[in-house]
């Protein structure tokens, strides 16, 4: 009974009907992003995050900060100057050693001392494992709302935050607010906002907070970290170029095809939701709303209809070529480029084709 | 070993249509399921049931045509369904859908003995949120275990689970408390068919039928519609592109070849990075 079991259009009283905000949910200003880091490393979707929230606080006329919890030290740091240089007015900082591993009961406690002192009206995560283990807890820490997923953000005429998302199982999309409570809190999944411009800039404003927590206090331990060896798993949200099939491609064995015009390309393979279900592709390669969220320069789409679950992770590619034999399709719609085929047989053409286009003999004659 | 597993009954998305024409959602006649990720929850707390004995309860929100996943459940194996139902937990988000939960399965916790574990699956196909497994778990203040790919270990005299979680950037093997809340990940073990036996005794069987006075839920005013922070103002179908696809018309040429030269025409630059691209293959 989460938000698909909610009328398509709510009642008008309540929903339009926004009380005063509290004395006490006043005092809430600001901006905030988490920046995610583990092990070292910041992950991008904190930055593509960044952009957003410069772009709400502008219009907000407030300030934006950036929030970073991890171990003491140099890494922690380094991941809040970086902020800077995405666009942070000033930075809180959490950093003490029982931080260094990802744990919810640390990190969550870390969020919410941070949110309780400080009071954003706006609190941004990445919609990753690590952000939305720690975004669900925070929320419900805090008794406030939480928009999952969300594709696009804005502020209202009367400086709510307007968080839409897909809604449905991703076949209409929907705008939520959290009217009544602070912050309003959001998580955006990875390549869903674009990456702004990295600025050389100083580091500004840091506050630094304690977490008032030690080791013992905490119940889960780290007996191992398994660092992921397969690169290829983890690049598909981040390739130049997809390719990617459906269920137009019927069996897994004409499935292949995608992957032969993938290596051809250099590129990364993925698939739309019902391959993932009849268990022909890895759910790591999905690509949608439930999957992963691309903005490849190049996307091809064989035998993909193109729900919106389908289309809210490919909306961002620079070029989306769709191969369908029906040419009511609803990837057509979003499509640059459409060839009105059957792609079991036009990929091996096409993988054959950019073979010889692409092969070094042709690039000399080329350039010659 | 008492387990509880949170279940959603969901439409099967596979058969959502949208209206040519008014570009709304057909609702009628869409068939519904048990939510996919929920099946490897329930896998799992019932290998761990058959591995050291106890029982496992399903527990769902919904309306009264949500029994029929939890028949389901049963004949997979649950000893009890727990259907929660009231229509004052109509249109809750996922904080009010957590704290209703919470109240139930403290509820069934008096009823037929504490939980050790809360199980659910890792988000379900209809809200996509992730959120309602770590609400429930904060409400009811366990350990938070969410992603889980594998339970490695459990001690039940000395209170300790090990489990396999996934992180954004490896696996974390992790030690942590009972009582907990595990979110299991997708493909992580083999749903079990049901058998006959136990279809027969789930046709049978009573399930059990809360209202939000009987599972003991304090402040209605924290449920449903009401109880929800967030308010949905707009539904709405996204937008077609407003300049149509180029539609590629091969006339006479093999298709592949006219579809490339259609690629390299709408955006010249890309025939150089597919150069460099290839080259690394």
């Amino acid at each position: 009974m989460s938000q698909p079991a909610k009328p398509a259009t709510p009642p008008a009283g309540r929903a339009n009907a926004k009380k005063e905000l509290s004395e006490h949910f006043k005092q809430y200003k600001h901006v905030w992003v988490f920046v995610e880091q583990e092990r070292g490393h910041v992950h991008p979707v904190s930055w593509e995050l960044m952009g957003s929230g410069r772009r709400l606080a502008d219009k907000l006329g407030v300030e934006l900060a950036a929030v970073v919890i991890g171990p003491a030290g140099e890494a922690t740091r380094a991941a809040a100057a970086e902020a800077f240089c995405y666009g942070a007015d000033l930075a809180y900082i959490v950093a003490d050693d029982v931080l260094t591993d990802y744990r919810n009961e640390s990190y969550t406690k870390a969020l919410t001392d941070l949110v309780n002192t400080y009071k954003p009206e706006i609190l941004l995560l990445g919609a990753t494992t690590l952000g939305r283990d720690l975004a669900g807890a925070v929320a419900t820490t805090l008794l406030t709302g939480l928009t999952a997923d969300c594709t696009e953000l804005e502020v209202d005429s009367d400086n709510s935050l307007a968080a839409t998302r897909p809604t449905f199982g991703g076949s209409l999309l929907c705008t939520i607010y959290t009217l009544n409570f602070r912050p309003q809190m959001a998580t955006v999944r990875p390549r869903v906002m674009e990456m702004p411009e990295r600025v050389e800039k100083p580091v500004g404003r840091i506050i630094e907070f304690p977490l008032g927590m030690v080791e013992a206090d905490i119940v889960t331990k780290i007996l191992a970290f398994v660092p992921d060896r397969d690169k290829a798993t983890s690049n598909l949200a981040y390739a130049d170029i997809v390719v990617a099939g459906g269920m137009g491609l019927n069996s897994l064995e004409n499935f292949q095809l995608v992957r032969q015009l993938a290596g051809v390309l250099g590129a990364e393979y993925g698939c739309s939701r019902p391959l993932v279900q009849k268990g022909w592709v890895s759910a790591d390669r999905q690509i949608g709303q439930t999957g992963k969220t691309i903005r490849p320069k190049l996307y091809i789409a064989a035998g993909i209809s193109g729900a919106i679950q389908h289309r809210v992770g490919v909306d961002g590619a620079d070029l989306i070529v769709a191969i369908n034999t029906d040419k009511n399709a609803p990837i057509f719609d979003f499509a640059h480029l459409a060839l009105v085929t059957d792609a079991i047989r036009l990929l091996p053409a096409l993988t054959e084709a950019f073979r010889k286009r692409l092969s070094p003999h042709t690039r000399d004659r080329i350039a010659s | 070993m008492h387990i509880v597993v949170c279940i959603k009954q969901v439409p099967d998305s596979a058969q959502i249509r949208v209206h040519p024409v008014t570009n709304t959602i057909m609702r009628q006649g869409v068939p519904t399921i048990i939510n996919p990720y929920d099946l490897f929850a329930l896998e799992e707390a019932l290998r761990l049931r058959d591995k050291f004995g106890g029982e496992v309860t399903v527990l769902t929100m919904g309306p009264p045509s949500a029994e029929d996943s939890l028949r389901k459940a049963l004949t997979f194996g649950a000893n009890r369904a727990v259907l929660l139902t009231d229509r004052f937990f109509a249109g809750a988000d996922t904080l009010a859908t957590s704290y209703a939960l919470a109240a139930a399965i403290r509820k069934i916790g008096a009823t037929f003995g504490a939980p050790d574990i809360v199980f659910t699956g890792k988000q379900t196909i209809d809200g996509d949120t992730a959120q309602v497994g770590p609400g429930i778990c904060k409400r009811l203040d366990f350990l938070q275990l969410t992603y889980v790919s594998k339970v490695s270990s459990l001690d039940l005299a000395g209170r300790t689970i090990e489990v396999e979680r996934r992180s954004e950037g490896g696996v974390q093997v992790l030690r942590s408390r009972l009582p907990c809340l595990i979110t299991m990940l997708e493909g992580t073990n083999e749903v079990r068919r049901g058998t006959m036996l136990n279809a027969l005794t789930a046709a049978r069987a009573e399930v059990v039928k809360w209202s939000a006075q009987d599972a003991g839920v304090e402040d209605i005013a924290k449920c449903g519609l009401r109880g929800s922070p967030t308010v949905v103002k707009r539904v709405f179908a996204p937008t077609p592109r407003s300049e149509k696809a180029v539609v590629v018309e091969p006339a006479g040429r093999p298709p592949a070849e006219a579809l490339i030269d259609e690629i390299f025409k709408l955006r010249p630059k890309l025939e150089a990075d597919m150069f460099e691209l290839a080259r690394g293959f």
